[in-house]
């Protein structure tokens, strides 16, 4: 399977998927743990998908949402942004608004 | 190799003329760096859109050379 149907079956398959640095448990920057921490604030279950782990994950997630950095936040399929998109959204309550909009349960 | 501030708004403001940029060594390592931009061409665009014209204006750099820059944009 090629990386881009890789993370295609990925986001389709999973409400809220996170590609970052190392995992939810054990976070290996930390602009993966910020936004870790944001969703373990709000109570989302989501996946975490550790991209040190795969090299064509890593490029292919890049290229695939157009987005040059890591982390990044999919919810039911809609890219949110990164680090500080997801930050700046939690800070002025737009995230929770977004995640109550796509009835993903959180907090 | 990392990227001085200097270099780094000379690099926006060429894409983003109206640009109001601040930047901010976070650790004084010219590696991590926060930055503040505003210009009126955000008008009406999504924040995802913002940080992606000033993702590309850094012309590849950003992920690579630049390893951490943390961006905060805004109408003007």
């Amino acid at each position: 399977m090629s990386a881009k149907d890789e993370i295609k079956k990925l986001i389709e398959s999973n409400e809220v998927c996170l590609f970052m640095k190392g995992t939810p448990e054990s976070p290996q920057c930390g602009f993966s743990m910020t936004v870790t921490n944001v969703l373990k604030h709000l109570d989302v279950k989501f996946l975490g998908i550790n991209v040190l782990e795969d090299e064509s994950l890593r490029q292919g997630i890049k290229e695939f949402s157009d987005w040059p950095t890591i982390p990044q936040l999919y919810v039911k399929n809609e890219f949110i942004g990164g680090c500080d998109i997801v930050k700046e959204m939690f800070e002025s309550g737009d995230l929770k608004k977004k995640f109550d909009e796509k009835s993903i349960s959180c907090k | 190799m990392p990227l001085p501030i200097k270099e780094i708004k000379e690099l926006i403001i060429s894409s983003i003329p109206d640009a109001i940029i601040e930047i901010k060594d976070l650790m004084g390592d010219n590696n991590h760096y926060s930055a503040v931009i505003k210009s009126k061409v955000f008008k009406g665009m999504s924040k995802i859109d913002q940080h992606k014209l000033v993702y590309k204006s850094l012309k590849g750099k950003m992920g690579n050379e630049l390893h951490a820059l943390s961006i905060k944009t805004g109408e003007k």
